[in-house]
This record gives C-alpha cells, structure tokens and sequence, in this order.
C-alpha cells in the first residue's frame, strides 16, 4: 500500500482520475468528547457508468472495507450507497467513504463487486432481493433473507406499486369489517 | 394423549443460547467427506423481523426503543449506532459528560458479552463448570448494569443529544467494586482458558481465518483483530469520547508474539479485551468534565427539530462483536425515510465457510461459536452422505463435539 492519503488528497485522488463522472464531492467533519477530534466523512455520488473503475481505483489506492450497501427508492431512481471506510490501521487516521449512485427503476442494473471484494456477496444478494435492483455477474443468485416462495415482483424497501404494502394488515383494523 | 409420530423436522425452535443480534437463526449446510467438511452453504433468515420497515412508522425516539430490541445482548450498541446516525444527520452536539457516560456504558455492555461468550464456548467443548464460573462473573456486570440503569437487559440508558442518566459521586464505590472482582478474578479466567492443555488441543490450529481471507470477507470486530488486521472503530475514528482515550489496537499477538488467526487467537483477543474495556471505564471515571447530559432535555422540541431535518447520517459504533453501523435519511417528516440497520455477525457470515473447510463435525459448534454469532445457527445440519442427505441436529452435533474432549482428555 502507497502513502495514506489525506482527505484531500483522496478526494483529488477521484476527480483527477473520474472528472465529470463524479456528480458530487460532499466532505463533512465532525467533532466528539473534550478534545474535539474530528472524524472525516466523504459522500460521494457517481454516474453508474464508472461504477466499477471507481471501485477498482479505490482498490488500488488501499483495499478498502466494505461495511453493507443501502438503499433508497427515490421515486424515478434507486439509489444504493456503498459504505467503504479506508486509512484504517492507524488512530484516528480512518477515513468513511460513503459512495452512491442512482439507477433509473426501468432498467435497475449494476455490476457486481464480488470478484473484487468477495465479502460484498450477502449485501447484495439482500440489495438485490430488498429494493429490485439487478446485479450483473452476482454469483449466487438465491434469496437470502426472504423465504423461497416469496412473490417475484414484491420488494419490502420500494415505496412503490411493487412495494409490500398490500402484504400487511394493521393490526388495529383487522377485525373491522 | 395422542402422541406424535412424524419424524420430518420443519424447523426447530432455538433453544439455549441464543443470540438474535443478527435478525435470524442461521441455517448452515455443510457437504461432508467421512469426518471433513468439504463446502458449506450458508442459509439466512428465518426470523427476519422487517425491523426496518417497522421504523416507517415511528419517530426517531421511538425508534430508539425498536432498535434496543434487535439485540438481547447488544442492547445498547444499536440504538448508540441509530443515535450517531441521527447527530450526524442533523448536526446535533452532545455535552462532553455524555459523551463519557456512554463510553462507560458501551465498555460494560463489552465485558458483559465477552464474559457470555466465554461461557458459551466452554459450553461447546463440554467445559459446563467454566460455563458456571464465567456467568456467574457475567452477574456482577448485569448487577452493576441494574445499578446504572435501572435495567438489566433492555438498557433505555440512550437517548438523541446524549444520555439519560447520571453517574454521580456516591454511586462510583459500587462500580469500583465491581471493577475490582473482574480485575481479581481475570487470572483465574486467563488461566483456565490460555494454560489448559484441552482447550489448547480444541483450539489451536483449528478454524484459521488468514489474514487475506478476514481483509477480503470485510470480516468485523474481534474475528478481524484475532487475524491480525487492525480495524477498531473505538480507535480508528473519534466518537462519544473515544479520541480523548489513551486507547490502541489489541491483537493476539501481544500475548503469544505470533499470530494464527485460529480459535485459541480469538479467545485470546476476548480476554484482552475485557482487561482494555476495564481499563477504558476507569480513564473515564477519572477524566470525565461536569456537564448536562442532553444537548435537548425536552423530547417534543427534540422531535419538532428532528422534523425540520433533511439529510443523512451514519452512525458506526465497536459493538462487542464488531462494527455497527447504521445509515438514516431523514426527510422532513415524522419518520425517517431510511434506516438500514447492519450488525456485526452479518459480516461475520461469510469468514465462517474458509474457517469450517477441511476441519471435522465435531469442530462445527466451537469454530461457529468462535465468531460469537447467533448460536441457533448450529441448529440443523444438512450432511451429504453416500449420495444420501440427512440433518444432524444441534444435540447430536453438541454431543460429537464433547466427545471429542473427553477423547482428547485420555
């Protein structure tokens, strides 16, 4: 592994290499207990076609962590957020790298990272099954948290039609009728 | 009476030690050769709880309580992860007193599991004395719990912008007490775990996770130090008051100068933490400023603010079993928009396929139970034998492994 690199010399690191590609930079800091410290935050949002060469950029710069992917339903797009942290090893050097980008719900697809980090399997097994998305090159394709006769087209996180709405009764009005 | 007759399993209801930090009991099937483990598969959730989608309905405090539910033993490392997501989110200060307060109680809910997992893994190998000796330790840290909270399991000791309790002068005897028994008795532990000849031959060698594999399968909390990789998120990162600590990384090294990533490096790493942890809540004791305890006393203000908020936090918190991490949107509503709740042992799932290949039946509930998972995962285990399936169920399977002891133990 190279030099660990500071904040901004990360995020350099990414707009040198990804220009335009790179929608937005959001750097937040926050300050904890009596000495105030502070722990540094990147939020970054990607256009989904160098979805894939960031993260191989990012591998390149240190193997970073994978600590889950999240989702959104915006609407129009999903939008899933990696969480990656990188600089660990050292006190108070890490540095939370939270990468996002946005599929359009016609055709929500993104490549798999598994053959890069391996550990990324379960989360997006459960991405996969939790908010629709597609993911090319995943492999194991099973369900993972949801039982195997669970319906196709239902997904728990959409707040949409194909949302689990009509799968649940409130309790209060259950023996209404 | 009528007694039943049928012989096909559906499901087994957990029984024993159970730990739902995870949102189900893992279902696990291993392809066998004679005595060796060939491939595992790895099967989840059966008791998802939709624990998020229940959060849709719900304000941030309220949520609080949910989140203490996910875990019987984390119980405060969920909502302490929920609550740094929403500071972040919505740029909330806590008082500096807080801050430490909930360190002390993030170190004591740390001894509390690792003092249980000890337990636990004696249990698995057929030591039932350590398995008494260790939860009888376990009490004086859930009395000192009661003590400073009022409860024992479900905390309710967190809260947005701080903490809703107070350590005052008169009540720091009582947890030096407590201190002390653990300080007195960490030999006798120590002893029992890293000198014995059985457990040694149980566990070295056996269950090794390298460190590759740990860095590759992102692979959290002690599983990941005890393979030599540095990630601590108490040290890595400042939060509560963690950066003003005099706190450093803790591997098995320190010990035995060497690392193996093996069983026996993960008891080791317990033991050394639970002296760190003591360690930690004694500087805090020492260090910690006057102050309020919350940046907002007045909950219906604090949720009118909360309301008002746009934006997105994380929150990560070194739970006992590794990092937590929360992620939260809030919307300008009531509700969060999102809130996607990550435990440790959800990390923690795949290192166990590299840790159970090539090693024997027998080996399953210790090498399982070395990541300090859900144990109801052991549960039921499909084998594939001469071409023929049949489940082994998690008694048959506690019965190999303490057999293999008492052989070991001729």
């Amino acid at each position: 592994m190279s030099e660990k690199k500071t904040l901004e010399e990360l995020t350099k690191y990414f707009k040198d290499e990804f220009k335009t590609k790179i929608i937005s930079i959001d750097i937040k800091k926050r300050a904890a207990g009596s000495k105030k410290l502070e722990t540094s935050t990147i939020w970054m949002k990607i256009d989904k076609t160098v979805f894939k060469d960031v993260i191989k950029h990012l591998i390149k710069y240190q193997y970073p962590h994978l600590a889950v992917i999240s989702g959104n339903d915006l609407g129009k797009n999903i939008e899933l957020i990696y969480h990656f942290t990188v600089n660990y090893g050292e006190r108070l050097k890490e540095i939370n790298l939270h990468i996002s980008v946005e599929l359009p719900k016609s055709k929500p697809e993104i490549e798999s990272i598994c053959d890069l980090i391996p550990g990324a399997l379960i989360t997006e097994r459960e991405k996969q099954e939790f908010l629709g998305v597609k993911i090319k090159g995943i492999p194991d394709n099973r369900k993972l948290f949801l039982p195997d006769d669970w319906p196709d087209d239902v997904y728990p996180w959409r707040r949409d039609e194909t949302g689990p709405e009509k799968y649940y009764k409130n309790l209060h009005e259950v023996n209404k009728k | 009476m009528k007694s039943k007759t049928t012989t096909k399993t559906t499901y087994n209801i957990p029984v024993g030690p159970i730990h739902p930090a995870l949102k189900e009991p893992v279902f696990l099937e291993f392809e066998i050769d004679g005595e060796r483990i060939v491939d595992v598969d790895v099967k989840l959730g059966h008791v998802h709880r939709a624990i998020e989608w229940a959060s849709r309905k719900r304000n941030p405090i309220q949520i609080l309580y949910l989140a203490e539910r996910i875990c019987g033993i984390c119980s405060y490392c969920h909502p302490a992860a929920f609550a740094l997501g929403i500071e972040a989110a919505a740029d909330i200060e806590v008082p500096e007193r807080a801050e430490y307060l909930r360190v002390i109680q993030a170190e004591i809910e740390r001894i509390t599991s690792h003092v249980l997992w000890a337990g636990v893994a004696a249990h698995e190998i057929g030591f039932d004395t350590v398995l008494f000796l260790t939860w009888e330790m376990r009490e004086k840290m859930m009395d000192l719990t009661e003590f400073l909270c009022g409860n024992r399991v479900t905390k309710g000791i967190l809260t947005i912008g701080g903490i809703r309790r107070d350590i005052t002068k008169d009540m720091l005897p009582q947890i030096t007490k407590s201190l002390d028994y653990f300080k007195d008795n960490f030999e006798k532990i120590r002893h029992i775990f890293l000198d014995d000849k059985t457990i040694k031959l149980r566990s070295q060698g056996v269950g090794i996770l390298t460190k590759d594999d740990a860095l590759k399968l992102c692979a959290v909390g002690p599983t990941t130090r005890a393979s030599a990789i540095k990630k601590d998120v108490r040290i890595d990162t400042s939060y509560f008051a963690y950066g003003d600590l005099d706190i450093d990384y803790i591997t098995p090294d320190i010990l035995t100068g060497e690392v193996n990533g093996d069983v026996y490096d993960r008891i080791i790493q317990r033991l050394l933490e639970i002296k760190q942890s003591i360690d930690i809540i004694e500087q805090c004791l020492d260090k910690m400023p006057n102050g309020d305890l919350v940046s907002e006393p007045k909950i219906p203000k604090l949720l009118n603010q909360l309301k008002k908020v746009e934006g997105e936090g994380v929150g990560r918190h070194e739970a006992p079993r590794g990092e937590v991490i929360h992620y939260v949107k809030l919307t300008g509503e009531d509700a969060p928009f999102t809130w996607k709740v990550r435990a440790p042992t959800y990390n923690n799932i795949l290192p166990w396929i590299p840790m159970l290949k090539g090693e024997q039946i027998a080996d399953i509930p210790i090498i399982a139970a070395s990541t300090d998972p859900c144990m109801s995962c052991t549960n039921r285990i499909g084998i594939i034998k001469d071409g023929n399936r049949y489940e082994l169920r998690k008694e048959e399977l506690y019965r190999l492994s303490v057999e293999k002891t008492r052989r070991l133990m001729r």
